[in-house]
């Protein structure tokens, strides 16, 4: 048998050169491509073109960056209504591939890629596991979703091309999630990190120590997560825990990945272009602002997006990262302007509640928000499962606990809840992205 | 001197005492006494168990968290105004009282009863020194095989 020499320290990887071009000569790129990308969208797509000439624009209008908010936005409505080739801008002869979002009403979204699409999105994700220190020798778990879901496939192709190996184990059974995990010497895994959480649960009941395992990173992303979430993960398993982003509208998993730094994920600037506006107004926000995130493809062939509205709220900075790259960062999406729910006239994050509960010491992140009426008034219940942690033998012990986490929650949020304590796993446990609110107001 | 008491959550729904009971019948663990806290919404259900390692095991296996508490067996003659004289023992040494329930094992005219008391270091002392008998581990298997 021969011998197997595995890199030690993770080393530069070429494929992130990009990741560090000067910024004038970054944005000079991006001008070009973006030139480009405005001119095959307005010949290909009705949609685009339409839109632009009701504004009386025409792509060479489009002189320099800046130029972008003048181009018409695009959003996840557009895209079913063009269900299923609506936005397609080559002919089905060239794309090679196609992917869909779950859909949760009515049809779902349907994303095309050629080649070239193909092989953007595999160097962003080959990017995206260099980034955080993975490389050739690495044995990468990938618990993704395989099928129509992007997650699955596209972090699959990124790991092969960084020459790591790929387990393509997609999601779900996690009692055997745990077995190749341990018997594989597996030193990364990707999955939701609600997901992850779950497994460190379960670890725990099988008496597996993760913090023994060879696993050293953790590629999560694919839902909102906030950074106790972070904490909790890294504590409870050792791992380092890297937030990954994307959207299979734009591409997949991979349009921005965070460095060992952890200080938000970079933006693969040369492939998308972000923005950040008011999602009331549709202003540009400053710096630092939070805001929508709104991305544009810089090189997508086959499904080119134009100020595409995430619904994602984040906010964007150019201040120098400790990593050296010259990419922009994003703060981790902890919450969707979608996800928004209005209470008695409150908004109100299911991020929040999570920050609340964690503020309560001891208490885990497995809740569930309960949304009723009664009597014309909006009721929110948060249920949260009691662990051996927190739970006390008495009566006064667990009122108080009850008292503690209505209080923090209230704090939080302005609004005062009911607090239903429950038995642990009785909330369903998701293998992909974690339902946290069920909404059983009839408006 | 000290026993363990097991204690667990239990929603209030139908079944929810069953689950935890069934276990420890089919693993063959004895209950040797139990008692229940309820609230509106919820109960705790403490346990004394023949061997508390394996049970405590057994239900946090099945996802069942456990809460071990030490608690204390104390004899307690059956007659009118014993447990006032125990109580009021407790009282003059300012020691606090969380909850307490009993075995339903009589031997020689008295009884045992099982008190949770915030220190239960403190509270054996004063029971010894007042002559009051607290019944440890051997001794009370002994009993409930005798």
């Amino acid at each position: 048998m021969s011998k197997h020499i595995i890199p030690k320290a993770a080393p530069f990887d070429p494929v992130s050169a990009p990741d560090f071009l000067p910024p004038n000569q970054l944005r000079e790129l991006q001008l070009t491509r973006l030139q480009n990308m405005v001119w095959h969208a307005f010949n290909r797509v009705a949609l685009f073109r339409d839109r632009m000439s009701q504004r009386g624009l025409k792509p060479e209008d489009i002189q320099s960056l800046d130029d972008i908010t003048r181009l018409p936005f695009c959003d996840k409505a557009d895209l079913r209504d063009g269900y299923p080739f609506g936005l397609f801008a080559t002919p089905m002869s060239e794309i090679v591939r196609l992917h869909a979002s779950t859909g949760t009403t009515g049809k779902p979204i349907v994303v095309a890629y050629t080649q070239k699409d193909v092989d953007v999105w595999t160097n962003v994700m080959c990017r995206s596991f260099a980034a955080c220190g993975l490389h050739r020798g690495d044995i990468i778990q990938n618990a993704y979703g395989y099928g129509l879901f992007t997650g699955g496939l596209g972090a699959h192709y990124g790991g092969e091309a960084l020459g790591a190996t790929v387990i393509p184990i997609s999601g779900g059974n996690t009692q055997r999630q745990l077995m190749v995990l341990k018997d594989f010497n597996v030193t990364a895994i990707c999955c939701t990190p609600s997901y992850f959480l779950h497994i460190i649960d379960q670890a725990a009941e099988l008496k597996v120590s993760l913090k023994e395992l060879p696993l050293r990173a953790g590629v999560f992303g694919a839902e909102p997560w906030t950074e106790s979430m972070r904490q909790r993960i890294e504590k409870d398993s050792g791992i380092k825990a890297y937030d990954i982003y994307g959207l299979s509208e734009i591409v997949g998993p991979g349009v921005a990945m965070e460095c060992p730094c952890q200080a938000g994920p970079h933006i693969f600037e040369d492939y998308f272009y972000p923005e950040i506006i008011n999602s009331t107004t549709g202003k540009p926000c400053a710096e630092g602002v939070e805001g929508e995130l709104v991305l544009t493809t810089l090189s997508k062939d086959a499904m080119p997006m134009i100020r595409y509205r995430t619904r994602d709220i984040t906010a964007l900075t150019s201040e120098p990262c400790g990593c050296g790259r010259t990419l922009r960062r994003i703060q981790r999406i902890s919450r969707r302007s979608d996800d928004m729910i209005i209470i008695r006239g409150v908004n109100v994050y299911p991020s929040q509640i999570e920050t609340a509960l964690l503020k309560v010491e001891g208490a885990m992140p497995h809740y569930q928000i309960v949304l009723t009426r009664e009597k014309g008034l909006d009721e929110m219940e948060v249920q949260v499962e009691v662990t051996g942690e927190v739970f006390s033998d008495t009566v006064g012990g667990l009122e108080q606990l009850q008292a503690r986490l209505t209080k923090s929650i209230e704090t939080t949020t302005g609004l005062r809840p009911r607090v239903r304590l429950i038995q642990p796993h009785s909330i369903q446990r998701s293998e992909g992205k974690a339902k946290r609110v069920i909404d059983q107001r009839k408006m | 001197m000290k026993l363990k008491q097991l204690s667990l959550f239990l929603e209030n729904k139908p079944g929810a005492l069953s689950t935890p009971v069934k276990l420890l019948a089919d693993a063959k663990i004895n209950i040797l006494t139990l008692s229940i806290a309820e609230s509106q919404q919820y109960g705790i259900l403490r346990l004394i168990v023949g061997d508390w390692k394996a049970a405590k095991e057994l239900l946090e296996k099945h996802g069942l968290p456990v809460k071990t508490t030490d608690v204390l067996a104390i004899e307690v003659a059956d007659r009118a105004g014993a447990l006032a004289g125990v109580l009021a023992v407790l009282e003059q040494a300012g020691i606090n009282l969380e909850y307490m329930y009993a075995f339903t094992l009589k031997r020689e005219g008295k009884g045992l009863l099982l008190f949770r008391f915030a220190d239960p270091d403190k509270a054996i002392r004063v029971l010894q020194k007042h002559k009051i008998n607290v019944v440890g581990n051997a001794d009370l298997f002994q009993r409930l095989e005798g």
